[in-house]
């Protein structure tokens, strides 16, 4: 693949994800964090699984961002006084960060190139959720219905 | 020199990172929600990762857990959000500062 | 029949048993249901005892036995007997026989007493016992019953007990038997030890058949002394024979049945019974241990005759007389002439019971007076007792031909001549058949001729219940001589098993003549020296007894019993008197400060545990609570309610966990 692409989207991606840790301002966090994932998806479509990128955009950025949205206009009155930085939370970010990268650097065994793979269809993936993948996918299903019922009761006014 | 994978971990360490930090240093308790959905989403990175560079099966397993895992989390989301209006509506704030009734 | 009777010999002393648990079921003015009770119970017994008499006729040497077994402990059995044999079968018709008569003499003589219920209750329970004790083929069986009727003779002597003076004999009676029953004991326990079993005899094995006897070897001596610490304790042998004029305590059916006739018995007819034990080993018919009985025997029959004289109590007098008779019998059993003894013995029961029983009438009739001095003419208030006592005096001196104890007499008189180691026990005897003639007549006299004095002045004679047995009593010691003659020796046979012809010529003999001639001396001089007692003669005043008047000294020493009673007293009771007392000190400071010390250091050791606790262990505690109520609080500090804090630490964990499994790949 293309590194030029690939590290200008990484930068990008990255760059939202620190914008979203950092503002100041709720909203241009909320969006910076959908630009975080716009990235994510462009680099899901680089490494060849376009069908698991397109659905990160559908669900996550029209989704979840936009509850995310929601739920900072309806929360709005406590805007509270700025706390400063979070130096142990930095700090810890940091550490969490330079680990990983040395067990990452560390393991010979992810030093591999890129092997040859033919297209990832959405038939295959189709396929699959069908016969090997069903019982987790009415799990999932089952998951989304309780996680749904769950969401509306735990807002809904108690106006008895 | 580092192969391409490496570099995708990496980036992939960097938006986990990046996850934890928003979640440990905003005041507003939607913006732990928004950490954990970018650590979440850097997981998957991991996951879509390994799958590229290795051994093609069928069916592509890393593909479905990444899938799985996008689900999840929106359930996960929806529930969090949820939480945190009901929890608004009931103290008047949602700053993680003062939601400390667990204290003990 | 007589298998029945062999079989079912229990019932014999059962049934005055029986009676005497009936009777005292019964509330206590019920006197004729408890004399019939008693009496019924004693008629029983003496057909049964009838019975198991002719059942020994049958067959010479005749002996059956009937063991059982009381209780097994591990291989060995505890085995106790019964046996019929013709040494049992006359003791039992004398004893039912002559127990008869006591209680159909009792009936009137204590008609006027409160607890005439217990009375009868206690005699039927002596009856039992007797009966036990003489049937029994076992020491121990034997020594169960014997030690039952010394708490029979217990419960009688001190019947009227708001008398001190009766409580006071009843237990010196009982402490001194006690004294020879340790001996039986002690000579019982090393029986068994020596020959394994107490059975007299087991088909062979029993102890005094030959095999026991051999395994007794030279303890025989020693086995047959302790066993006659016993006999010399029920018989009043000196030095154990000062309970026997105290029992006269006793109301005077008791007298004649338990201290007269039966129980004091007991002693003799247990040496007779173990007399193989006496004889092992006899050289010429000589033991050592046989030897002992004889100079017993012959020291207490002279000693009892001496007191006798100056005794002014008339039942004192018989008493005493008893102790030299049982003395007598010793002497005749010691020589060898076992069956003389028994002979002497049996005679004894009839006449000695009827001299009591005369007693008895005579303190009736003068309204309990028992003062020979203060009697006198009573021959022709009480013509009956006269004569019956009359009877039974001649009995007694040994008045030969007609009357049973001049046969004995003279058969004891017999063997005793004939005894290898010593010719001493003869003259003394000899001396002591004189003696018993010269007290007897003196009694007579004074109780019986010469004027009235202060009680007898109201006399009268006994009511016909207490007069009948009298009658027949006198009738038996009559009547007994002719069994006993030498012409037909038909009872000597009986006892020795030998062969009996009557045969006139040896009615003809020297110590026939001797007898009579000692006797009669002995009245002579009896007569000759209290035909004026009671009555003032010269100097001497009347109620000065003439002996003490001519021999004041002699006469204080035999009236005070020879000082023996004394002598004990200082000795022996003043000895006990201090060990009680020091056993008294010892228990009250040594051992209950002993126990006391334990106890305290009990205390000390409680009081130690309970400050440890207070101190050491309950501060631990709460300091151990303290500490961990810190820790919690300490370890709820960490639960700060910060979501982002608890975040933070999962973080950490995981970071370490991902570096720690990073580097160990």
């Amino acid at each position: 693949m293309s590194s030029v692409a690939f590290v200008l989207i990484a930068v990008l991606t990255l760059a939202a994800a620190l914008a979203a840790a950092t503002l100041q301002k709720l909203m241009h966090a909320t969006l910076s964090f959908a630009l975080t994932f716009v990235g994510v998806a462009a680099l899901f479509f680089l490494l060849g699984a376009e069908f698991v990128g397109l659905v990160l955009v559908f669900v996550y950025i029209g989704a979840v961002a936009v509850l995310v949205v929601f739920t900072i206009l309806l929360t709005r009155r406590d805007v509270g006084k700025d706390r400063g930085v979070n130096w142990g939370g930095a700090f810890l970010a940091v550490a969490m960060f330079g680990g990983l990268t040395w067990a990452i650097l560390k393991t010979q065994s992810v030093a591999i190139a890129a092997p040859h793979i033919r297209a990832l269809t959405v038939r295959r993936i189709g396929e699959a959720l069908m016969t090997s993948y069903v019982w987790p996918l009415q799990c999932v299903g089952l998951l989304l219905t309780a996680a749904l019922i769950g969401a509306l009761v735990l807002v809904m006014e108690e106006k008895r | 020199m580092t192969s391409t994978l490496q570099v995708v971990l990496i980036v992939s360490a960097a938006l986990f990172s990046t996850g934890l930090l928003a979640a440990l240093s905003r005041r507003h308790a939607i913006f732990i929600l928004i950490g954990i959905e970018m650590m979440l989403g850097a997981a998957n990175l991991n996951f879509i990762a390994f799958w590229r560079f290795s051994p093609q099966s069928q069916p592509p397993t890393g593909i479905m857990i990444a899938i799985f895992s996008i689900a999840i989390a929106a359930a996960e989301a929806a529930v969090g959000l949820a939480l945190v209006i009901a929890v608004y509506r009931h103290y008047r704030t949602t700053n993680v500062d003062h939601l400390d009734q667990l204290k003990g | 029949m007589s298998r029945w009777i062999i079989d079912h010999l229990w019932l014999i002393p059962a049934v005055p048993f029986a009676a005497s648990l009936a009777i005292l079921s019964l509330p206590n003015g019920r006197h004729k249901g408890a004399a019939a009770l008693a009496i019924a119970g004693q008629i029983a017994a003496l057909v049964l005892s009838f019975f198991a008499f002719l059942s020994t006729l049958q067959v010479s040497g005749f002996r059956a036995v009937q063991n059982f077994t009381w209780f097994t402990f591990g291989d060995h059995a505890l085995r106790l007997g019964w046996v019929l044999d013709p040494l049992a079968a006359v003791m039992l018709m004398m004893i039912t026989l002559v127990g008869l008569c006591i209680f159909i003499f009792s009936t009137g003589y204590m008609a006027g007493d409160r607890n005439f219920v217990r009375f009868f209750a206690y005699l039927s329970f002596f009856s039992g016992a007797m009966l036990g004790l003489v049937l029994s083929n076992s020491l121990l069986l034997l020594f169960i019953c014997w030690e039952l009727v010394g708490l029979a003779s217990y419960l009688l002597i001190g019947f009227w007990i708001e008398r001190p003076s009766a409580a006071s004999a009843a237990k010196k009676a009982f402490i001194t038997t006690r004294i020879g029953d340790m001996g039986l004991f002690l000579g019982l326990l090393w029986l068994y030890g020596r020959s394994g079993t107490l059975l007299f005899y087991d088909g062979g094995n029993g102890c005094l058949e030959s095999a026991g006897l051999a395994m007794l070897g030279a303890s025989a001596m020693s086995i047959a002394l302790l066993i006659f610490c016993g006999a010399v304790g029920k018989s009043g042998q000196f030095p154990l024979h000062v309970w026997l004029p105290d029992a006269m305590e006793g109301p005077t059916p008791v007298s004649a049945l338990i201290h007269a006739a039966t129980m004091v018995a007991a002693g003799v007819f247990l040496v007779a019974r173990v007399y193989p034990i006496f004889s092992l080993g006899a050289i010429d018919g000589v033991t050592s241990s046989l030897t002992v009985v004889v100079w017993i025997g012959v020291t207490t029959a002279l000693m009892a005759a001496l007191i006798a004289i100056a005794q002014a109590d008339i039942k004192r007098i018989l008493a005493y007389s008893t102790v030299s008779q049982l003395g007598l019998m010793m002497v005749s059993l010691g020589v060898g002439g076992v069956a003389a003894g028994m002979m002497h013995l049996l005679a004894h029961g009839f006449f000695k019971a009827l001299l009591f029983l005369g007693a008895g009438s005579v303190i009736h009739g003068c309204h309990h007076e028992q003062d020979i001095r203060k009697m006198g003419g009573l021959r022709r208030l009480m013509p009956v007792t006269f004569a019956t006592y009359a009877i039974g005096m001649m009995a007694l001196s040994g008045v030969p031909l007609f009357f049973s104890g001049g046969w004995t007499k003279e058969e004891i008189l017999h063997v005793t001549e004939h005894w290898p180691a010593s010719r001493l026990p003869y003259y003394f005897l000899l001396a002591g058949v004189v003696l018993t003639a010269l007290y007897m007549t003196r009694q007579i006299i004074y109780v019986f001729f010469g004027d009235r004095r202060s009680a007898s002045r109201h006399a009268h004679e006994s009511p016909r219940v207490m007069t009948m047995p009298l009658i027949v009593l006198s009738s038996c010691a009559i009547l007994f001589s002719i069994v006993l003659t030498p012409a037909w020796p038909w009872l000597y046979g009986y006892l020795t098993n030998e062969p009996v012809h009557l045969e006139f010529a040896r009615l003809i003999q020297p110590t026939l003549f001797l007898s009579l001639v000692l006797v009669g001396a002995g009245v002579a001089v009896g007569i000759w020296m209290y035909r004026k007692a009671g009555t003032k003669d010269r100097q001497r005043p009347a109620d000065t007894d003439p002996l003490e008047f001519a021999q004041p000294q002699l006469f204080r020493f035999l009236e005070n019993k020879m000082w023996i009673d004394e002598l004990y007293a200082r000795t022996v009771i003043a000895f006990s008197w201090m060990s009680a007392r020091l056993s008294d000190w010892m228990d009250r400071h040594f051992w209950d400060r002993l126990v006391r010390g334990v106890g305290a250091i009990g205390q000390l050791f409680g009081t130690f545990t309970a400050s440890v606790d207070e101190r050491g262990i309950n501060p631990g505690v709460d300091e151990t609570t303290v500490g961990t109520r810190g820790l919690g609080r300490l370890m709820s500090a960490a639960h700060s309610g910060q979501i982002q804090t608890y975040l933070a630490v999962i973080a950490i964990g995981a970071l370490a966990l991902l570096l720690f499994y990073a580097w160990l790949a």
